[in-house]
């Protein structure tokens, strides 16, 4: 008898924590991949102008981005130092835009594709014309909700 | 005879494993992009463009300097924001045109009401940027100018401006029954003072 009184005399046991790294590991790694960041390398210098007047743009996934401005400083060998457009990681010129955005709202989820707003995000410093450019493009695929991407801030601080 | 060397507790990597998991869930805030919102005009030609009269529109030109002018006047941009109030508020028309809201000097060469005021932006195309979006940014703080004043005035129970409430209208976040009310009177207001902003096509370098 003495022998199985000896259990019940005991403590509890103490829960082993030794799987407790493991456990915490993949939750890690979980959101290490599931946080896709979906920026593309900037291949365009791109200091937004400041705007305060602003609305936020919503959902990641209803957003096609079209990047604009100088060529940064190590391609400008290559490029020039004219004012350029960049669709996802690559140059791109005025009348490639339209087929980019078709191609974009195709891989759109259906009921997404009415829905989408394109981003101008285009450094301050760049002219007008080829935003204009863009913009006529975009009418053409009929892409018309747009959105200057800005910096929160004051107006003076693009003045100078 | 070597001793066995102690073996490395691992007590201690839970919680390395913690502070990198916090620092990653900390850190990958994705950041939500922000900027001004507009509507491009489609691309078919109107057949019969309506006609507007010469005071209902208020043409502001951004030159390749950076110059604005206002009506062919050189403005400065800290004048922009209140001229354009002004242009909006005016509310000049008579009989079936007029308009009971507005506050302006109803001054019979300036608009009308706000609802036909539009306001043309043109650009040249050597124009920075830069310029242009303080300039669309003056003119659309114009509207929400207006907007708040209208929005408080009417619903002062809501104790929010226009701008907030559009802010939380627009956050998921928001409850569906709470979105109803916002947008019915957010609607009213929207209706009342319309941005009516153009974005003509550049003018050429001459």
């Amino acid at each position: 008898m003495a022998k199985f009184s000896k259990k019940k005399s005991g403590e509890l046991p103490a829960i082993s924590t030794a799987s407790l790294p493991d456990i915490v590991f993949m939750l890690l790694f979980f959101f290490m991949v599931a946080t896709v960041m979906r920026d593309s390398t900037l291949m365009v210098q791109n200091t937004l102008p400041a705007a305060d007047q602003i609305q936020k743009l919503d959902k990641k996934d209803r957003v096609i981005y079209i990047y604009a401005g100088k060529p940064s400083s190590r391609y400008r060998e290559t490029y020039g130092t004219e004012a350029r457009i960049q669709l996802n990681d690559k140059f791109a010129t005025v009348d490639e835009v339209g087929a980019f955005i078709l191609a974009e709202r195709a891989a759109k989820r259906e009921e997404l594709q009415n829905v989408l707003t394109t981003a101008l995000k285009v450094d301050g410093d760049t002219k007008m014309g080829i935003i204009s450019d863009i913009k006529q493009e975009l009418r053409k695929v009929n892409a018309l909700k747009i959105n200057y991407t800005t910096r929160v801030g004051d107006y003076t601080q693009n003045l100078n | 005879m070597r001793r066995k060397p102690p073996e490395i507790s691992t007590g201690s990597m839970a919680d390395i494993a913690f502070l990198l998991l916090i620092f990653f869930l900390v850190t990958t805030t994705i950041e939500t992009d922000s900027g001004i919102n507009r509507k491009l005009p489609p691309m078919e030609d109107q057949i019969d463009p309506p006609i507007v009269r010469e005071k209902n529109i208020f043409t502001v030109v951004v030159n390749k300097y950076s110059q604005i002018l206002v009506e062919e006047k050189l403005t400065d941009i800290k004048d922009l924001r209140g001229l354009a109030m002004e242009f909006l508020d005016n509310g000049g028309g008579r009989g079936e045109e007029a308009c009971d809201y507005c506050q302006g000097d109803r001054n019979p060469s300036s608009s009308d009401n706000p609802d036909k005021a539009i306001i043309s932006l043109k650009n040249d195309r050597e124009t920075p940027y830069k310029a242009y979006i303080s300039v669309q940014n003056e003119l659309v703080a114009a509207y929400n100018e207006l907007r708040d004043r209208e929005f408080i005035n009417r619903y002062p129970n809501e104790g929010l401006t226009y701008v907030q409430a559009d802010f939380i209208y627009s956050d998921p976040r928001t409850t569906i029954a709470q979105k109803m009310n916002l947008k019915e009177k957010l609607d009213v207001v929207k209706k009342l003072y319309p941005q009516k902003l153009s974005e003509a096509e550049p003018s050429k370098v001459k």
